[in-house]
């Protein structure tokens, strides 16, 4: 499968949440990826095929479609890695309304990352210098752990907690909150922990683990979600949240 | 008395770690008193005025019920999309109802 | 239908311990009459305990020790999850516990027969 020749059988979702499968041949290459096949397609069968990508070198975070099932990053994911007897299956993230075939809106992801409070609140200014954080320290460990995210959505449409709780913040945003709450610059980790202990908070999950199963960089959700847990349960058994 | 969903969480968790404990007795005890088939007069010379296990199924009884009804809410909220008064009204009345049993079943096999 | 999203075992390891605790659940209230039954004297208990002595409830009683222990050992996976440090690996422990609820089910089925 790794050589040229042949050809894969590609179903591709077009149209909106009422769309339907539709079945493309694309010629089998050497090395390539999901993306290319999708591109492929655009240009020489459908030109109306709505896709999103940017970098191609999986950066962006931007190309993350459903390909046999399973949430992936299409630019860095070989068709010899998953496709099945040269057949391919790509749809549109699950858990976020589709603008058009492959293009999902991306809205409510971001939305639940703001109102999880993931964005560095810093107290110092300008005139400050510059805070030494010493790496081996655990917090800073913590953080290296979890600051790699993309925001490609994976973990989103992996999570069955968002599918069956849509208000739900899921792992993308509780990760990140992760990340801030053990920077030691950061001055809103109180606020930020009240905002990931609401009815849409990070207690909602069931370490089903999807998120870290799927996640193209490797990171580990659940783990960060389940500190958040335990911060959420020492600040609920003091009354704070 | 409507809880927030972190203090429901805190509850499930604190119901469980005092249930691990008991439900690692409880299977010990099935296991050894199956051996000769269940009777009545043995589970109650074991139960009747006994201070000890009418702490432990107490506890049992209390703990199983918080834990019991926080589940089912979980279940209703995301399989089922249940939502609100309704949701409260199934925990509230599932943990309610496991007490009541409960209590009942542990007078029964004390007193 | 289980989506491909799901193939992994600790996706299993939750929908165990969801559909184990919601046997346990609905089980509880009719264990806890059973028991309550002793309040009408002990002849009538003994009639009731009487069932447990069918092949087929005996069956039914190991399955219910069978998720009992399932749900007591994957539920003190998820304590260890939450509240101890991270430890790789989920899927063995996950896999263990249902190993060990397997071995109690059998020990409760050879006494009990």
């Amino acid at each position: 499968m790794g050589a040229d020749g042949g050809n894969l059988s590609v179903r591709i979702w077009k149209g909106g949440a009422g769309g339907r499968l539709i079945e493309f041949e694309a010629p089998q290459r050497a090395n390539q990826t999901v993306l290319d096949v999708v591109t492929w397609v655009q240009r020489h069968r459908d030109p109306g095929l709505a896709y999103r990508f940017a970098c191609r070198v999986g950066m962006c975070g931007s190309c993350a479609m459903t390909v046999n099932g399973k949430p992936r990053w299409t630019c860095r994911t070989h068709v010899a890695k998953v496709a099945q007897d040269s057949r391919l299956t790509i749809e549109p993230l699950r858990n976020l309304p589709i603008v058009k075939d492959l293009a999902c809106d991306m809205t409510v992801f971001f939305e639940k990352w703001r109102d999880a409070r993931g964005r560095f609140e810093g107290r110092a200014t300008r005139y400050d210098d510059i805070e030494c954080i010493a790496p081996e320290t655990p917090a800073r460990q913590a953080v290296d752990a979890g600051i790699e995210c993309i925001n490609c959505a994976v973990c989103y449409a992996a999570c069955d907690v968002v599918a069956w709780k849509p208000d739900y913040l899921g792992p993308a945003a509780l990760n990140r909150v992760w990340t801030l709450q053990n920077d030691t610059r950061d001055a809103a980790q109180a606020e930020r922990l009240a905002a990931v202990a609401g009815e849409a908070g990070c207690h909602n999950c069931h370490s089903q683990q999807g998120c870290t199963t799927h996640c193209p960089m490797s990171l580990n959700p659940t783990a960060s979600i389940a500190g958040l847990k335990r911060a959420v349960f020492m600040a609920a058994l003091r009354g704070e949240v | 008395m409507n809880l927030t969903s972190a203090q429901l969480y805190v509850l499930q968790r604190l119901s469980a770690a005092v249930l691990a404990p008991l439900v690692l007795v409880h299977l010990g005890l099935i296991v050894y008193a199956i051996q000769d088939g269940l009777s009545a007069a043995e589970i109650l010379s074991r139960t009747r005025g006994s201070f000890v296990w009418a702490g432990f199924y107490s506890a049992f009884v209390i703990a199983a019920a918080i834990h019991a009804a926080i589940g089912l809410r979980s279940i209703a909220a995301e399989n089922l999309a249940w939502r609100g008064a309704r949701l409260d009204a199934l925990t509230y009345g599932a943990a309610l109802l496991l007490m009541t049993l409960g209590a009942r079943a542990v007078a029964a096999v004390v007193l | 239908m289980i989506r491909p999203h799901r193939h992994q075992p600790l996706w299993w390891a939750f929908a165990l311990h969801r559909l184990s605790g919601l046997a346990l659940a609905v089980f509880l209230p009719l264990h806890f009459l059973v028991l309550g039954s002793a309040l009408n004297g002990e002849a009538v208990f003994d009639g009731v305990l009487a069932w447990s002595d069918f092949g087929l409830v005996k069956l039914a009683e190991m399955g219910l020790v069978f998720l009992l222990a399932l749900h007591l050992l994957g539920g003190l996976r998820l304590l260890a999850l939450e509240f101890l440090p991270w430890r790789d690996g989920q899927a063995t422990l996950a896999a263990v516990a249902g190993s060990a609820s397997a071995v109690i089910a059998f020990a409760f089925l050879f006494n009990a027969i």
